[in-house]
Formats: structure tokens, C-alpha cells, sequence
């Protein structure tokens, strides 16, 4: 071989190393690039988009659906689904209000009522699933979303609630200097998460369940016990997500969070994790979540419906899938 | 020699690879009309993906296939299909819900006018009729639902597929290997009365009686080459072995000797969920113990009693002499089981997430800080590296997904997921299966290792020479019992496959 040939071959594959390394970068940081390029076009189109208050705005917007989507993405890493976060989400809210404003409970007794309920909603979905045998999650938190929102409208023959101590309110009301509380509480669990699913041994048996349910459980691992676990934090984080709620709006009614669970799959999705289990991170599903918000308010600014709005997030998700589908592929092939 | 007019297929020079593995070097084919033409070959051999560029489910690299002596190319199912080409896959492809006519016709189902029609439901349980009676069976069968059916049967169907395919050739893999005594003469006379006709039966088996029995010429494969094309009648099984294993068995079979120690393991009065058998066997230090049977013996389901992968109906197991408790997958690992399953890729392995991962999956509890509770990344990662140096697993980069490992590669995965758990007992079922020889020779190698360093190591295998070139002591299992307990010394192939098959 020429000494030219032998540099040309070089400069061949360094140009192909260089296009592996952007695909692995594309890969990686994918959802993250999408949020830029989103805020950077926004950023041109609006010159309100991008001011302290807007992007706090937004941080607060996002993060109800951030601490739910945090939740979903438990279910499906292990290869299922929660229907049952918004309906989980009223009624934790609705018995919350009970026991406070009617009962007149203390707020932190009440806070801790409100979660317990919704770890004990997420706990049914799981025993469903696990000792009954339902075929699907889909099927037993189908079932759980009905029951669930059925009782938070009995509760009160679907009267809402008002009058809730601040104590109560605090977290989906106050600012931290310009920050929300309720953004940094999304941030302090998404750290949580994080270590959580990267560091502990129920954590990576998430990862385990939902990459190969039969090779886990030959591993010695409990796929019963954890499933159980999984649903229980997801109802618990509906519970926390109502928590906010009843902060940003200073009530509770029986058809909060409505539909909410299907914003909440999306930011899982639109943040790169699979369907099929086993593949997602908590960082993606927080970068899902921000660009629902950030679409949903950018085209509030642009003066766009809310159909419209709807239109548009319903492409975002179908391409964010596609751009996933086209790079399994890929890498596939390689 | 073929005579040219009765010559239906010709394959020649075939070669075909995956990345860097060459599993088809060079093969050549003859096959007549009315033949049944055996394909003989260890596991790995290329058998079955020669088979699947002649039904199109690959496409060859090199080569040539000609079809009553004109050159075809088949880039699909459908041009293999067209040819006249049909399959009959180990594992049948019939839809238990639907009748047997449905299945009979199921793709190409008879309308009552054009396209768009509708079915006609008439003509195809007539027809179906007569290819059952063509075939030997109850023309009302046809109304039967499919799940009603015997394995034998329902291989009939497939069969009778083939048959409104107008196919010239047949192609069955093992197809007597999941099917009852009766059923299995049943399907020699359907054989028979097919090549009869004229059909041409590409034949694979492992049963060396059988290919005597119903063979007509048989093409021996090694390591993805053609060995030879023989004469059934007039060559010697032993001949075939010969050229089938290609050397002698002591370099394939990398068998040592060990000193043989005390007992190590003991399944007791052991009742596999459902069957009415007491299971009863040991195993000592210091030898390599292998469970051989036909497919469906009741092997597999064994281990996973003794593993509590299944429940079962009761039985003790002992381990160095001490009675352990096992309800559950972790009570046995606890127990010091560890068992490496015979499909890797369903049960063994996470295909998506990296080398690291899979090794410590069943040991994670062993990589928590005493403190925190919380899972020591860095050393998960050292443990990796090192198991990957000693098993030397190819490609080394333990940040690489499962699935992008060769067979032999993955199963060395999954081996060290178990030496992790510091096992004392190694279960192995069919470990070396579709991995190949090289890799098949270290995993032998391996088992030396374990049994030098004072494992018990049992091995389920379906693999003949493997069981006869690597195990001190054989344990013959048919439809759920022991029927043998063999030493390497009396062990033949004759006299285990006498209690295979429970003769």
C-alpha cells in the first residue's frame, strides 16, 4: 500500500469514526437537541418566549406532568403501562380535602393521607396484576382509572373542595426566589429517581423485568414483589403530582388530572424510552415532560388553540417514536 | 450417480456468513425426485441455514441453485414457495384455534369469485378432505379445531399444506423428534407413500437408526462444509460419525479425569409437577454427569423443579450432604444452584443492556455497599472486565448490548452471570447448542474447571457425542422417568438410545 493510500484510509476512517461518534451523540442526546432546536424557534418567533418569567412559567407548568411521567416510567421500563395516574391523582386529592377541610385533620397528617392513598391505589394495580393474574397492566389500571375516578366523584356527590391551609398549598404555590417550589421538588425527585433506578438493587431489577421478565426471575429475582413496588410509586408520585394541583388552584375536584395519565406515557415516550421495557432514563422523561410544556406554551404565545395544540403534540410524539424506530433499526443493521 | 432426469435441486458452492462467522463454506446438494435425501451434521454444521436459503428466509452469499436443471434464484419465501419448495419446521407453524381445513389453507384460502370474495369454505373442507385421505386419516378431521390433535397429527396437517402446494420437495427438520413411537411409524408410511409419488423429502435427523430406516442417499455437513454424499444401504453408521465428527473425539472432547470425591448433590423422591414419577439421583465430586433423552424426556423440566423455576410436587435436594429448602429461584441460588438454561436468549440473557449488567444480574445484592445500600457501579465493572478476560468473551467491551454477541459469546455471558453467584452445583442445559466448535471446545474446557475446582456440574444435552465425550456418568431419562444410570465405561449410543426411547 502507497504511503497516499494509507492516509487516504486513515482519513476514511476517522471520517467514520467522527459519524459514529455525532449518531452516538444524536443517539444519547437526542430529546435534548430536540429541545433546544424547539426553544431556539420559539426564541425567533416570540420575543416573550424567552424571559425569566416565561421559562419559570414553564418550570411550573411542566411540572405536574413531570412528576407523573417520573411515575409512568416505572410501569413501562418493566414492559407496562399506569392508565390510572389522573384518576389516582383526583381521588388521593378529593380524600385529602375530606379529611382536612371537612374533618378538619391537620395539613401535614392530611399530606401524608393523600400520598397513602395514592401508594395504596398503585399497590391494588400491582396485586392485580400479580396475584389476580390480569393478563396486561393496561387491563388492571383500565380498571383502577374508572373505579378510582368513579369514588372521587361519589366522595363529594363531585363537588370540589376549596379552603385548603397553606401548609398544603405551599408546594404548587410559592417560589423559591424566581424558582417554584413545585420545580424544585420535580428536580430533588428526578435526582432521587435517578439514584434509585442506577444505584439500587430493586432499581436495576427494573431494568432486569423489563428486558427479559423470564431471565430475571431465573436470576433469583422477585419480578412479583417488584412489580407490586413499581405500581405502588407510580400511584404515589399521582398523589404528589395532586398535591401541586391542589396548590396551583387552592381546590380539589373530582375530575382533576383528567386524561393526564396519557401527557404523562407521552413525556416517557418523547423522552426515549421503550414501549417494550427495559430501555428509558429518568433525564429523558424530564426532557419529554419539558417539551410538552414548552410546545404547549410556546404555541399559547403564538396565540395557537388548544385543539391545535393537541394536533401538534400528538405529531411530536409520532415522530420522537419514528426518530427511535429509525435508529433501532439502524443500529440493528450495524 | 443422479440421473439427471430424476434431478430436482442442485445447490453448489453455497457459502454464507453473519459479520465474521462463516457458517456455510462451500455447499454442494443433489436431490432426485422420490428420494428422501438425510442431512447429517453436529449441531452448528450449517443444516439448518442451508435449509433457510432453500425456503428464502436467507439469502445466500455465494453459490448457485438450480431447480430441474435451471438456474433459480429464491430471494424470498414466496419464489421458494412458487418453486415448489415446502417446509416442515421443529416447531410447527399451525394456529391451534382454527380447524384443520383453516389451517390446511391458511394464506391461500379459496374464495368463491375473485379476489375480494368471499370464502368459500365448501371447496376447502372437501379438498382438505381428500389430502387427509390421501395422507391416510379420517377425512373428518377437517372439521376438527387443531388443538385437538396429537403432535403427529398436526404435523399432518402440515403436511397436507404442503400437498395443496403442489410441492415437489419437502424439506422436514427432526420431524420425529417431538412425536410418541406410534406416531412416528405413522409418519415413515406417510414418508413412503409421498417419494412414491414422486416427492422428493430432504430428510434431517439425528437418530442414526432412523436414517437407515427411511433414508435414501445422505450428504454429511461439517463446519459448513459438504464431507460426502453416500448410499444409506450400503455405507456404515459408524462411517458417517466418522466424517461427521471429522477428527477424533479426545480433541473435541477435551474429557479429563478426576479423581472421584464424595457426594455432592442429591434430588430425592423429586416429583415434577404433574408427572407421576419419583425422581431419584447423586452426584459426586470429581465427575461430569449428563442427562441424556430424546426431546420432551422431562430433562429440562428437571432442572427446573430442582431450581423451583416451576413448582413442584415435592422431593428433597441436598446439597454437600445438607438438606436445602428451595421455593424459589433465589432460595436456590442461595443454596448454591446455578443453572444455565437452555435457551440463552429467552431465559437467560437481557439482549438490551450491556455485558456488565447481565454478569451481575444474579449477584446484585453482592455489589451494595454494606452502608448506603446503594449498588457499586465501578465494581460491577472490574468484576466484568475480569470475567471477560478469563472467559475471553469477544468482542471485550463490556458497554456493549448483549444481542450484538455470537452464540458462543452470549452463552459465555450467561456462565459468568452464575460464577458470580459463586455457585457450587452447575446445572448446564444444552449448553453448547447452535454455538460453535471452537466455542463449544472452551465451555467443555470450562466444565473441566469447575469440576477441578469442586463444583458439581451436571449437563442436559441432546447431543449425543457430547454427552458420550465429556460425561463420567450418564442418566437416561424417557417420558418423565429415569430409565439409566450408565458409567462412561458401558455407555454406547445403542444402549442409550435403548432407554431413550424406553425400549
Amino acid at each position: 500500500m502507497s504511503k497516499a493510500m494509507v492516509n487516504e484510509t486513515q482519513a476514511k476512517t476517522e471520517i467514520v469514526e467522527k459519524k459514529k461518534n455525532m449518531r452516538y451523540y444524536l443517539d444519547k442526546f437526542g430529546a435534548v437537541i430536540g429541545l433546544v432546536v424547539l426553544s431556539a424557534i420559539l426564541t425567533f418567533l416570540s420575543d416573550r418566549f424567552l424571559t425569566l418569567n416565561n421559562v419559570m412559567n414553564i418550570a411550573r407548568q411542566s411540572s405536574i406532568n413531570a412528576l407523573l411521567g417520573l411515575g409512568m416510567l416505572l410501569p413501562i421500563l418493566t414492559a407496562g403501562i399506569d392508565l390510572s395516574v389522573g384518576s389516582i391523582l383526583a381521588i388521593s386529592i378529593m380524600v385529602m380535602g375530606v379529611v382536612v377541610v371537612n374533618m378538619g385533620v391537620p395539613p401535614i397528617l392530611g399530606i401524608l393521607v393523600c400520598l397513602a392513598v395514592g401508594a395504596l391505589f398503585g399497590w391494588l394495580n400491582g396485586i392485580m396484576l400479580t396475584k389476580l393474574r390480569l393478563p396486561h397492566p393496561f387491563i388492571s389500571t383500565l380498571g383502577t382509572m374508572n373505579i378510582a375516578r368513579g369514588l372521587a366523584l361519589i366522595i363529594t356527590a363531585a363537588a370540589p373542595i376549596a379552603g385548603f391551609p397553606y401548609l398544603i398549598q405551599y408546594l404548587g404555590r410559592e417560589f423559591v426566589g424566581p424558582i417554584p417550589v413545585s420545580f424544585v421538588l420535580v428536580i430533588v425527585m428526578y435526582v432521587i429517581f435517578h439514584i434509585f433506578l442506577t444505584r439500587t438493587q430493586t432499581g436495576r431489577y427494573i431494568y432486569a423485568i423489563g428486558g427479559n421478565k423470564e431471565a430475571a426471575h431465573l436470576s433469583g429475582i422477585n419480578v412479583n414483589r417488584v412489580l407490586v413496588i413499581v405500581y405502588s410509586i407510580s400511584g404515589f408520585m399521582a398523589a404528589l403530582a395532586g398535591l401541586v394541583m391542589v396548590g396551583r388552584v387552592n381546590s380539589a375536584f373530582p375530575l382533576a388530572g383528567l386524561s393526564y395519565e396519557l401527557d404523562a406515557i407521552a413525556a416517557v415516550i418523547i423522552g426515549g424510552a421503550s414501549f417494550f421495557g427495559g430501555v428509558g432514563t429518568v433525564w429523558g422523561t424530564l426532557i419529554g415532560a419539558m417539551i410538552i410544556a414548552v410546545l404547549r406554551n410556546g404555541l399559547n404565545l403564538l396565540n395557537v388553540s388548544a385543539d391545535f395544540q393537541m394536533t401538534v403534540i400528538g405529531f411530536v410524539i409520532i415522530a420522537a417514536v419514528y426518530v427511535d424506530v429509525l435508529r433501532q433499526r439502524r443500529s440493528k443493521k450495524d | 450417480m443422479a440421473d439427471d432426469n430424476r434431478q430436482l435441486l442442485a445447490v453448489k458452492g453455497i457459502k454464507k456468513s453473519f459479520s465474521n462467522n462463516h457458517v456455510l463454506k462451500g455447499i454442494d446438494l443433489e436431490v432426485n425426485a422420490g428420494e428422501v435425501h438425510v442431512l447429517l451434521g453436529e449441531n452448528g454444521a450449517g443444516k439448518s441455514t442451508l435449509i433457510k436459503i432453500l425456503t428464502g428466509a436467507y439469502e445466500k452469499d455465494a453459490g448457485e441453485v438450480y431447480w430441474e436443471n435451471q438456474l433459480v434464484s429464491i430471494n424470498n419465501p414466496v419464489d421458494s414457495m412458487k418453486l415448489g419448495i415446502a417446509t416442515i419446521y421443529q416447531e410447527l407453524n399451525v394456529i391451534p384455534q382454527l380447524k384443520v381445513y383453516e389451517n390446511i389453507f391458511l394464506g391461500r384460502e379459496l374464495k368463491t369469485g375473485g379476489k375480494n370474495s368471499l370464502l368459500d369454505h365448501k371447496s376447502m373442507r372437501e379438498k382438505a378432505k381428500e389430502y387427509l385421505s390421501m395422507l391416510g386419516q379420517d377425512p373428518d378431521l377437517a372439521d376438527a379445531e387443531l388443538s385437538e390433535l396429537g403432535m403427529g397429527q398436526q404435523q399432518l396437517v402440515e403436511i397436507a399444506k404442503a400437498l395443496t402446494l403442489d410441492a415437489k420437495l419437502l424439506i422436514m427438520d427432526e420431524p420425529t423428534s417431538s412425536l410418541s413411537g406410534s406416531e412416528v411409524e405413522q409418519l415413515y408410511s406417510t414418508v413412503e407413500s409421498l417419494t412414491e409419488k414422486g416427492m422428493a423429502i430432504v430428510f434431517i435427523s439425528h437418530r442414526l437408526e432412523e436414517i437407515k430406516r427411511i433414508g435414501d442417499r445422505i450428504t454429511i455437513l461439517r463446519d459448513g462444509f459438504k464431507i460426502e454424499t453416500l448410499p444409506v444401504k450400503t455405507t456404515s453408521t459408524d462411517h458417517w460419525i466418522e466424517l461427521m465428527v471429522g477428527r477424533s473425539l479426545d480433541e473435541k472432547y477435551p474429557k479429563q479425569n478426576f479423581q472421584l470425591g464424595k457426594e455432592g448433590f442429591r434430588v430425592e423422591n423429586l416429583k415434577v409437577k404433574g408427572s407421576p414419577h419419583t425422581l431419584n439421583f447423586h452426584v459426586n465430586h470429581g465427575e461430569i454427569v449428563g442427562f441424556s433423552g430424546l426431546v420432551g424426556a422431562g430433562r429440562t423440566e428437571l432442572a427446573r423443579a430442582i431450581f423451583a423455576a416451576d413448582p413442584n410436587d415435592g422431593g428433597k435436594i441436598f446439597v454437600e450432604g445438607k438438606e436445602v429448602k428451595i421455593r424459589s429461584p433465589r432460595d436456590a441460588i442461595n443454596a448454591g444452584i446455578a443453572f444455565i438454561t437452555e435457551d440463552r436468549k429467552s431465559e437467560g440473557l437481557l439482549l438490551d443492556q450491556p455485558l456488565d449488567f447481565n454478569m451481575a444480574l444474579a449477584n446484585m445484592k453482592g455489589f451494595q455497599s454494606k452502608k448506603t445500600k446503594l449498588i457499586n457501579l465501578q465494581r460491577i465493572k472490574e468484576v466484568a472486565k475480569s470475567y471477560i478476560r478469563e472467559l475471553q468473551v469477544r468482542p471485550s467491551n463490556i458497554e456493549l448490548n448483549a444481542r450484538k454477541l455470537s452464540g458462543g459469546n452470549q452463552q459465555k455471558v450467561v456462565i459468568a452471570k452464575w460464577l458470580e453467584t459463586k455457585a457450587k452445583v452447575f446445572i448446564f442445559d444444552e449448553p453448547t447448542r447452535g454455538i460453535d466448535v471452537g466455542a463449544k471446545v472452551e465451555v467443555y474446557r470450562l466444565m473441566n474447571q469447575l469440576v477441578e475446582q469442586g463444583a458439581i456440574v451436571l449437563m442436559i444435552s441432546s447431543d449425543l457425542p457430547e454427552i458420550l465425550g465429556m460425561c463420567d456418568r450418564i442418566i437416561v431419562m424417557s417420558e418423565g422417568e429415569i430409565t439409566a444410570n450408565l458409567d462412561r465405561t458401558e455407555a454406547t449410543q445403542e444402549n442409550i438410545m435403548k432407554a431413550a426411547t424406553g425400549g
